[in-house]
C-alpha cells in the first residue's frame, strides 16, 4: 500500500457516539408495526386483507381542495409557463430570513387557524426542516448538553429523537393519568420541576404539543395562563408545538399560547411557537417547520441555525401564493374542521359499537383508544404488548401501544383516522368489531373478569349518554358516509 | 442561571466576520443598472447566474414535471405526503447518474449510498455529527470557505486545524503542511478525525491535482482518519484539463472495497453546478453502511422538499439536457472568467490561475500599504465603501498571507462585470501604486506577465505528469 507506517489511533476511524448510539430511537419494537405494514400493505381491491395503517398521523381529508388551487393558480410554480419568469429569482433566492411574502403568508395563516384571536408577526417567523427541525432547533437554542426539558406524558415518540439525540438534552417526563383525563395540571408540572431540581438537573423548561399528540385534546384557558405564569415564576422556558392548531373540529376553541403572551404576569422572553404545514394542511413533504419566539435572541439564533433546514424558495414561493388567498384559506379551514369532525365521529360511534372508548377529544388526526378491558393482564405492560402484536397480526391493523408514547398507564393506544378513505376506515372498524366480538366470548369462559368487564362497560355507556356529543354523531355518522372516497395511503417507507 | 444556551450567545456561527459585513453593506445599497447605478455591486456572492435559461427552457418543453404531473396524471396527493427520509428513489438515481457524468462516467456511485440533505450546509454538518465528538477536529487546507467555522463546528463542538498552504507553490497542499497540521492538533490536545478539501477549492477557483489526491489518500490511510471531499463545485470545471475526484484516485489506486474507502465521504449539492441553492438540495456520499443509515435519520432535520425532488428527478433524468447543460454551463462560465481575468490585468492585477469555480482569487499583495491584515482590512474598506465593491478578503477565509482576496463572476451581467471592473480600475489607478504603474506601465506589466506565466509553470510541474512518489 505505500511505506508510510501505520500511525495515528486506532480511535481514529471510529464514528461517533451519535452516530452509533441507538437515541435516534428507530431500533426500538415499535417499528415491528410499520414493518409488518410495509411487508403487507392494504388495498382496498388488490389486497384486502392486508394490514391498514393507522399508526401515521396525516391529514389527507383535505388535500382535493389544495390540489384544485394549485390547478386554478399556475402562476403559484415557478415551473408552469405562467410563473417561470419568476424561476431565476426564486431559485437563486437561499436568504435565511426567507421570502418576505412568504413570512407574511405564514403569520397571516396562523392567525386564522387560531380564529382570527392573535396576529404573529412575520419578523418573528423563522424557516426549518419541519416540525422536526424546529424542535431540535429551539432545543439547540434554549439548551446546552445535559439540561433538562419537562415533557408531560404521554407525548410524540419521535420527541425522544428531536429534542436529545444530537442536542443532548434530556426529557424528564410529567405523568398525566386517566384519572383526571390525562388533563395537564400545573400541579403535576410543579412536582416533576421539584423532582427533577432536587435531582441536582438543570431544568431549562418545558414543552408540550397543544392540541396534544396522541391524546387529542386541548388545554383550557385557564391551566394556560397558569403554566405560563409558573414558567415565568420559575424562570424557565415554555414551548409550545402547536402544529395540530388547526385540527379542532369539536368544543371550545383552541387557545393558543399566543393569547396569553401579553398577560403583566408573563416573561415574553420566556415563550416559543413550533408550528408546522404538515398536519394542518396535510403537506409533510413540503417540509414547512416554523420556530416562533417572543425572545430576539432566539428568533436571531434561530434563523442562523435555520442554514440547515431552510424550506425550499420552490415551495416558499407557492405557499406565500396560497396562504395569501383568504377565501381558499378560510374555506379550507372550515372544510378541514368538518371533514375531520365526521370522520371522528364515524371512528369513535363505530368503536363504540365494539364496546370501545376513547379519551373524549375534540382535536387531532387520531384517537386515544382504551383497550385496557381487553388486557389479558390487567395494568401490565407485557399484555400491552401481547395486545398489540395481535392487533397488527391477527386483526392487521397497524396502531401505537401507549407505552410507546411513555404512557405509565398500560392498555392505551393511539389510532390515527384522517389518512385514508372512507371505505377503508369502514374496513378497520369491522375488523376492530369482529375482533371484539371473538374476544368477549372467550372472556366469557372467564367468570371472575366478566363482571368487571361489563360494569365497567356500563359505567362507560351511562357517562356516554349524557355526552351532548352523542346526537350529533349519528348525523354526522349518516352525512359521513356520502363523502368522497380517497385512495389508501402508499407506504411512506422505501420499497425497493 | 444562564437563560439561553451557549450557542446563542457565543458568536460559534461565525457571522460577526468580514466575509459577512461585506454582505450587510451590500443590503443597504444594492446595485440596480436603473434604479441605483451608483450602488453596490455584489462580487462576494458565489452564485451561477448564467444558465438559468437552458433550466426554463426546459421547463417550458416539459409541462409535465413543471405541474406535479406523471404521465398526464396529477400526484400532487402523493408528493404532499411523500416524506420518507430515504429521498425518493428516482430522484436519487438520477442525481448518483449526474455525478458521473460531471465525473466522465469513469467511477459510479450507488443511488443507494446517497443521503440526501437541505443544502451541503446541512450534509456537512450532519457529517461532523456522524463523525466527530465536541473537541474533535478536523484538517482543513487554507484558505476556505468562510461558512465552515459555522457548518462544521457550531453545534457539532468539532474544531478546525488549518493545513496551511502558501502562495508560493499556488496554494497547493504539500505532504509536510499535512503532518505539520496534525501535530499542531496535538499539541492542541485535539484529536484528528479527519481532513476535509473542498475540490474544486472554494475560494482558489482550483482543482486539486492527482498528486495532493494522491498524498491526501495516503495520508489517511496511514492516520486510518476519514477524508470528506465536498465536491460541490465539480460541474463547474472550465479548463481543459478534467476534474478528478477522490473517488477517482480510490479507483485508480484499486482501493475500492478497503477499509479506507469506507473513510472517503463525498459532499454534492444542486447549488453552483445548476444555479439552484434556494431549492435547498444537498447530498452525502459514503461507503461506510453504518454513516448511511445514521446520517440518513439525520435528515429529517433537513429533508428535501418533495415538490422539488421530483421536479429535479425529471430534470436530472432527461441525459441530452444534463450532458447540453453541463457543456454550455462550462463555456459560459469559461468565458466569464477570462473577461474578468483581463479586465483585472489591465488594472495591473493578477489572480491565481484558475481551472474551476465561480470566483477568482485575486492577488493584490502589491496594494498593500504593509504586508498586514490591518492593511488587508484597510484595503478592503476602501474597496467596500469608495469603490462600491463587495469582494471578500483572504483573511475571512484564513488565509495566513495579507493580501488576497475572492472576486465572484458569476452572480452578475456581463455589463455588471464591466462596470466592477472600470470602477477597480479607476481606483488602483489613483493609488500610489496605480500613479506607478501609469508612470512605467510597459516595464510593470512585463514583469507582471512573468510573474503569471511563472505561476503557471510552476503549477504544470507539480501536475499528474510527476510520476507519484511511493
Amino acid at each position: 500500500m505505500g511505506s508510510l507506517k501505520k500511525s495515528g489511533g486506532v480511535n481514529g476511524a471510529i464514528l461517533s457516539r451519535i452516530a452509533t448510539n441507538d437515541q435516534h430511537g428507530e431500533n426500538s419494537e415499535y417499528f415491528h408495526g410499520w414493518k409488518s405494514y410495509d411487508k403487507d400493505p392494504f388495498h382496498l381491491s388488490r389486497n384486502p386483507h392486508g394490514v391498514i395503517q393507522m399508526g401515521l398521523a396525516e391529514n389527507q381529508l383535505c388535500l382535493d381542495l389544495i390540489k384544485e388551487w394549485i390547478k386554478e393558480n399556475p402562476k403559484a410554480s415557478v415551473c408552469t409557463p405562467e410563473g417561470v419568469h419568476q424561476f431565476s429569482d426564486i431559485a437563486n433566492f437561499q436568504d435565511y430570513h426567507g421570502l418576505k411574502e412568504f413570512r407574511q403568508a405564514i403569520a397571516h395563516f396562523m392567525g386564522k387557524a387560531r380564529g382570527g384571536r392573535v396576529t404573529f408577526d412575520p419578523e418573528r417567523i423563522v424557516m426549518s426542516g419541519g416540525a422536526t427541525g424546529a424542535n431540535e432547533t429551539i432545543m439547540f437554542c434554549l439548551a446546552d448538553p445535559g439540561d433538562v426539558f419537562l415533557v408531560p406524558s404521554p407525548y410524540y415518540a419521535a420527541f425522544d429523537r428531536d429534542l436529545r439525540w444530537r442536542t443532548g438534552v434530556e426529557i424528564v417526563p410529567v405523568h398525566c393519568s386517566s384519572s383526571n383525563n390525562f388533563k395537564l395540571t400545573v400541579e403535576a408540572v410543579e412536582w416533576a420541576y421539584k423532582k427533577a431540581v432536587e435531582s441536582n438537573k438543570n431544568v431549562k423548561g418545558l414543552l408540550f404539543t397543544n392540541p396534544s399528540n396522541p391524546l387529542g385534546t386541548i388545554l383550557d384557558k385557564d391551566t394556560l395562563k397558569n403554566l405560563v405564569r409558573f414558567v415565568t415564576k420559575k424562570n424557565i422556558h415554555l414551548v409550545v408545538d402547536e402544529i395540530y392548531a388547526a385540527t379542532v373540529f369539536a368544543g371550545e376553541n383552541f387557545v393558543s399560547v399566543a393569547e396569553v403572551v401579553k398577560d403583566s404576569e408573563v416573561n415574553a422572553d420566556l415563550i416559543h411557537i413550533v408550528y408546522s404545514l404538515s398536519k394542518d394542511m396535510g403537506l409533510p413533504g413540503f417540509r414547512v417547520g416554523i420556530v416562533y419566539s417572543y425572545n430576539d435572541s432566539v428568533v436571531s439564533c434561530a434563523r442562523k441555525m435555520s442554514s440547515f433546514g431552510l424550506v425550499s424558495s420552490q415551495t416558499q414561493f407557492m405557499l406565500a401564493s396560497m396562504l395569501s388567498d383568504d377565501s381558499f384559506v378560510d374555506n379550507f379551514l372550515m372544510e378541514s374542521s368538518k371533514r375531520l369532525g365526521i370522520r371522528h365521529g364515524v371512528f369513535t360511534l363505530g368503536l363504540k359499537k365494539a364496546g370501545i372508548n376513547c379519551l373524549i377529544s375534540t382535536a387531532g388526526l387520531f384517537v386515544w383508544m382504551d383497550l385496557r378491558h381487553l388486557l389479558r393482564v390487567r395494568n401490565s405492560f407485557e399484555s400491552e404488548i401481547e395486545l398489540w402484536h395481535i392487533i397488527i397480526d391477527k386483526v392487521k391493523l397497524n396502531v401505537s401501544p401507549g407505552s410507546s408514547f411513555q404512557c405509565t398507564e398500560p392498555g392505551w393506544f393511539r389510532v390515527c383516522f384522517a389518512n385514508m378513505d372512507d371505505d377503508t376506515l369502514h374496513v378497520a372498524l369491522l375488523r376492530i368489531q369482529d375482533f371484539v366480538s371473538k374476544n368477549s366470548n372467550k372472556t366469557a369462559e372467564k367468570a371472575s373478569d366478566n363482571d368487571q368487564v361489563i360494569q365497567n362497560n356500563n359505567a362507560k355507556k351511562q357517562k356516554w349518554k349524557q355526552s351532548n356529543l352523542r346526537l350529533s354523531f349519528r348525523r354526522l355518522y349518516e352525512d359521513g358516509l356520502s363523502s368522497p372516497g380517497i385512495m389508501s395511503p402508499h407506504s411512506p417507507l422505501l420499497r425497493t | 442561571m444562564k437563560q439561553l444556551s451557549t450557542k446563542v450567545t457565543s458568536n460559534g456561527h461565525g457571522q460577526d466576520s468580514s466575509y459577512f459585513l461585506g454582505w450587510e453593506e451590500y443590503e443597504k445599497n444594492p446595485y440596480d443598472e436603473i434604479k441605483n447605478p451608483n450602488g453596490m455591486i455584489q462580487m462576494g456572492l458565489a452564485e451561477n447566474q448564467l444558465c438559468f435559461d437552458l433550466i426554463e427552457s426546459w421547463l417550458a418543453k416539459n409541462p409535465d414535471a413543471a405541474s406535479l404531473k406523471r404521465n398526464g396524471q396529477s400526484i400532487f396527493k402523493e408528493l404532499a405526503l411523500f416524506q420518507d427520509y430515504h429521498g425518493m428513489p428516482e430522484f436519487k438515481k438520477a442525481m448518483a447518474e449526474f455525478m458521473e457524468e460531471i465525473r466522465g462516467n469513469r467511477v459510479t456511485f450507488n443511488p443507494k449510498k446517497i443521503v440526501l440533505a437541505a443544502g451541503s450546509t446541512s450534509a456537512n454538518e450532519t457529517l461532523m455529527f456522524c463523525l466527530a465528538e465536541p473537541g474533535d477536529a478536523f484538517l482543513l487546507p487554507t484558505p476556505y470557505y468562510p461558512g465552515f467555522d459555522r457548518d462544521l463546528k457550531w453545534r457539532t463542538g468539532a474544531e478546525i486545524v488549518p493545513i496551511h498552504c502558501s502562495s508560493s507553490n499556488g496554494f497547493q497542499i504539500t505532504e509536510s503542511a499535512l503532518q505539520q497540521a496534525y501535530q499542531q492538533a496535538h499539541k492542541l490536545g485535539l484529536k484528528v478525525k479527519g481532513v476535509l478539501v473542498t475540490n474544486p477549492s472554494n475560494p482558489l477557483g482550483t482543482a486539486l491535482t492527482r498528486r495532493e489526491l494522491n498524498l491526501l489518500v495516503d495520508f489517511i490511510t496511514s492516520k486510518n482518519i476519514h477524508l470528506i471531499s465536498d465536491e460541490i463545485y465539480s460541474g463547474t470545471m472550465f479548463g481543459f484539463e478534467q476534474f478528478i475526484s477522490v473517488m477517482d484516485v480510490l479507483k485508480d489506486k484499486k482501493l475500492e472495497n478497503t477499509d479506507v474507502t469506507k473513510r472517503v465521504h463525498v459532499v454534492y449539492s444542486l447549488s453552483k453546478d445548476l444555479g439552484l441553492p434556494g431549492f435547498r438540495v444537498g447530498a452525502i456520499y459514503s461507503n461506510d453502511d453504518m454513516i448511511v443509515s445514521a446520517a440518513t435519520k439525520m435528515s429529517s432535520f433537513g429533508l428535501v422538499s418533495s415538490q422539488t425532488q421530483y421536479l429535479l428527478s425529471a430534470l436530472l433524468s432527461d441525459k441530452k439536457f444534463t450532458s447540453q447543460y453541463l457543456e454550455e454551463n462550462q463555456k459560459r462560465l469559461k468565458s466569464r472568467q477570462k473577461r474578468l481575468v483581463s479586465g483585472l490585468e489591465s488594472a495591473g492585477i493578477t489572480c491565481l490561475r484558475s481551472n474551476a469555480g465561480l470566483f477568482c482569487w485575486v492577488d493584490m499583495r502589491h496594494l498593500l500599504d504593509t504586508n498586514t491584515f490591518e492593511a488587508e482590512l484597510d484595503l478592503w474598506k476602501k474597496i467596500v465603501y469608495n469603490v462600491k465593491l463587495n469582494i471578500s478578503p483572504g483573511s475571512s477565509c484564513h488565509c495566513t498571507e495579507p493580501g488576497w482576496f475572492r472576486v465572484c463572476f458569476a452572480n452578475m451581467s456581463e455589463d455588471t462585470l464591466d462596470l466592477a471592473l472600470k470602477r477597480l480600475k479607476t481606483f488602483v489607478e489613483s493609488t500610489d501604486c496605480g500613479r506607478m504603474i501609469s508612470r512605467s506601465s510597459h516595464e510593470r506589466l512585463k514583469s507582471l506577465r512573468k510573474k503569471t506565466v511563472s505561476n503557471w509553470v510552476f503549477r504544470v510541474s507539480w501536475s499528474d505528469r510527476v510520476p507519484d512518489e511511493r
